[in-house]
C-alpha cells in the first residue's frame, strides 16, 4: 500500500451528544424562582458587610465572600444599562429576530440582570431608559417566568 | 524573576478547516516545532501539561486524548487545563518552580470547526438565569462593547481601526488565517452581527496547537536560545456579567500589576517595546490598552488614534494580526506568548518590531474576558 496520503480523500464523521441534566437550583435561587412564580415578585439578597444588593440573588457576596442572609424585596421596574440586537438567527434565543438582549439595573439592586427587552423597536431601544418586567400568565418557577423587560 | 525561561516554541498554521488533521495531530505537529525549536528531544521534557475544553472537543476529559500526540504516552507525568494557554503555561511554570521538574512541556489545540460555536458559548453561562436568555459569545461581547462605548465615549470608528490595524498586520504572518487588507469603510459597513458589533469587529471561528517548552534554572541557561520570563499575573473577575461594569478590565488591572511588579516595570507603555493581546473583539483590544496601563481608563480609542500601537508606532499591538485574524479558543493566548517569544529574539520575520527588549503577552478567558494572565519576556 502507498505511504504518501496526498491523494487521500478526507472523511467526516457526524455525530451528536445530547445529555439530559437536573441542575439543584439550591436554597436561595429556589426561593428567588418560586417568588417569581408563585407571587410575581423578584427579590435579592443583601451582603451583610458592603450591603451590595444581588438579583439573581447570592448565597455568597462576589465582593466579600461572606454568606449573604438577608433578603431585600425589589421593584419590577429598573434601568437599562447595556443592550443589544442580535440580528443573526439563534434557537436559543427565546425570542424573535431581531431580539433586543439587555442588563437591566432594577431599582435597589447593585447588580443587573441580563434578560430580553420587548415593546420597543430596535431603534429606539436607548441606554438609561426605564423598563418594568412583564411576568408570564403561566408560570413553573423559572428565570423565563419573566417574559421580557418593556418600557414604562 | 530570573530564573524560569521559554525554550522553545511551535504553532500550526490557523485555519477556518484543517480537515486534514485530527485535534491529536494538530497537537503532534506544534509539539514536533516546538522540541525543534529548543534543540531538545522527549527526553529532554520533564512533565506535560495539555490544554483544551471538553465542549469544544467532544468529549470528557478531552485533555486526556492528546497524551500520544504530546509524549506524554512515554510515562511522563501529564497533567490537564481547561481553560485559555496562557494560564497553562502559568501551571508549568509554577511546576518547575515547585523544584521538582526542570521543564514543561505545554500544549493547547482547539478545533472550532467541528462544532456549533453558539451552541458551545451559550453553555458557558449557567443554565438557571443566563443561558435561558440565549447568551452567547457574541451577544455578550456586544453587551460589553455597547456598556464600553457609552461610559468612556469610544466610538465604533476606533473600535473599527483595531480591525483595521490586525488585518494589515496579518498579511505579513504566515500562521494568519484571514489574510486580507480591510479599510476603516469595510468594518463600519460589513453586517451587523449584533448591534453595534459588526462582522469585522468579530474574530473568525478556527482551528490551531500550539506549544511552549519552558525551563528553569541550569536547563533554561544551557538553553539554545532562552526568553526570559520577567513577571506574570492571573486573575479573575466575578462570573455574573450583571456582577460586573463591563466597561472596565478591573481583573486585568490586577494581573498587569502584579506582572508589571514581578517585572520592575513603572511606566508600561515606555518600557515595553511590543504586545501581544487578546483581540476577540475589536472593541476589546481598546479595553485591554486601558487594563494592560497602556493609556489612562476610558483612553484606549485616543490611543490607537495617535496610532501609538500601530507598527511603527511607540508600542506596537498584535504584529501577528492577533485573533482578529484567526482566533482558535483555548490556543489564543498561548499564541501570543509564542509570539512574545519570537519578537524578543528576532524571529518574528516578517512581521518582526524592532529593537524588542521586553515584550508583552495576554491571555483571557470566561464571558466578557472574565479572568486574565499577563506575561512579560525579555531578554
Amino acid at each position: 500500500m502507498a505511504t504518501d496520503l496526498k491523494d487521500q480523500e478526507l472523511l467526516v464523521y457526524e455525530s451528536r451528544i445530547k445529555v439530559p441534566y437536573t441542575w439543584s437550583v439550591g436554597e436561595v435561587g429556589s426561593r428567588f424562582l418560586t417568588e417569581l412564580k408563585e407571587n410575581k415578585k423578584i427579590w435579592g439578597t443583601k451582603c451583610p458587610i458592603c450591603e451590595a444588593v444581588f438579583v439573581p440573588p447570592k448565597k455568597t457576596c462576589t465582593f466579600c465572600f461572606v454568606a449573604c442572609h438577608e433578603w431585600v424585596e425589589l421593584k419590577d421596574e429598573g434601568v437599562l444599562q447595556t443592550y443589544t440586537v442580535v440580528r443573526y438567527d439563534s434557537d436559543l434565543i427565546p425570542g424573535k429576530k431581531p431580539q433586543i438582549i439587555g442588563i437591566v439595573l432594577l431599582d435597589g439592586a447593585d447588580t443587573g440582570i441580563a434578560h430580553m427587552i420587548d415593546g420597543v423597536s430596535p431603534d429606539q431601544v436607548k441606554v438609561g431608559m426605564r423598563l418594568k418586567a412583564v411576568f408570564n400568565d403561566k408560570r413553573t418557577g423559572q428565570i423565563l417566568d419573566i417574559k421580557h423587560f418593556k418600557p414604562i | 524573576m530570573d530564573n524560569i525561561a521559554i525554550v522553545g516554541v511551535g504553532q500550526t498554521t490557523i485555519e477556518r478547516n484543517k480537515l486534514g488533521d485530527t485535534f491529536a495531530d494538530m497537537v503532534f505537529e506544534a509539539t514536533q516545532k516546538a522540541l525543534e525549536d529548543a534543540g531538545m528531544t522527549m527526553d529532554d521534557i520533564d512533565n506535560v501539561i495539555t490544554t483544551s475544553n471538553d465542549f469544544w472537543d467532544g468529549r470528557t476529559i478531552s485533555t486526556m486524548a492528546v497524551g500520544d500526540a504530546c509524549g506524554a504516552g512515554m510515562g511522563k507525568n501529564m497533567s490537564a487545563l481547561e481553560g485559555d494557554g496562557t494560564f497553562s503555561c502559568f501551571y508549568g511554570m509554577t511546576r518547575i518552580l515547585s523544584g521538582v521538574y526542570g521543564t514543561s512541556l505545554v500544549v493547547a489545540h482547539v478545533k472550532g470547526s467541528e462544532s456549533e460555536n453558539l451552541l458551545i458559548t451559550n453553555a458557558i453561562f449557567d443554565p438557571l438565569y443566563m443561558r435561558p436568555i440565549g447568551l452567547d459569545s457574541l451577544n455578550s461581547a456586544a453587551l460589553q462593547m455597547r456598556r464600553y462605548m457609552t461610559k468612556y465615549g469610544v466610538t465604533e470608528e476606533q473600535c473599527a481601526k483595531v480591525s483595521v490595524k490586525n488585518h494589515k498586520n496579518a498579511l505579513k504572518n504566515p500562521y494568519a488565517q484571514i489574510k486580507k487588507e480591510v479599510s476603516l469603510e469595510d468594518v463600519l459597513e460589513s453586517r451587523l452581527i449584533a448591534d453595534p458589533l459588526k462582522l469585522y469587529d468579530c474574530s473568525p471561528i478556527s482551528d490551531a496547537a500550539c506549544a511552549v517548552i519552558i525551563a528553569g534554572d541550569d536547563r533554561a541557561k544551557k538553553a539554545k536560545k532562552p526568553v526570559w520570563v520577567k513577571g506574570v499575573g492571573y486573575c479573575a473577575d466575578s462570573y455574573f456579567l450583571g456582577d460586573r461594569d463591563l466597561a472596565d478590565a478591573l481583573a486585568l488591572d490586577m494581573a498587569a500589576s502584579k506582572a508589571y511588579e514581578m517585572a520592575e516595570i513603572t511606566d508600561p507603555l515606555e518600557e515595553i517595546d511590543v504586545a501581544e493581546v487578546y483581540d476577540a473583539f475589536s472593541y476589546m483590544e481598546l479595553m485591554w490598552y486601558e487594563g494592560l496601563g497602556f493609556c489612562p481608563v476610558g483612553n484606549g480609542g485616543k490611543l490607537i488614534d495617535k496610532g501609538v500601537t500601530e507598527m511603527d508606532g511607540k508600542l506596537p499591538v498584535n504584529p501577528s494580526g492577533g485573533l482578529l485574524s484567526g482566533h482558535p479558543v483555548i490556543v489564543g493566548g498561548m499564541i501570543r506568548l509564542a509570539e512574545a517569544v519570537l519578537q524578543v529574539r528576532g524571529d518574528a520575520g516578517d512581521h518582526q518590531v524592532k529593537n524588542v527588549n521586553t515584550a508583552l503577552a495576554h491571555g483571557i478567558n470566561g464571558p466578557c474576558g472574565q479572568s486574565h494572565c499577563v506575561w512579560i519576556v525579555g531578554r
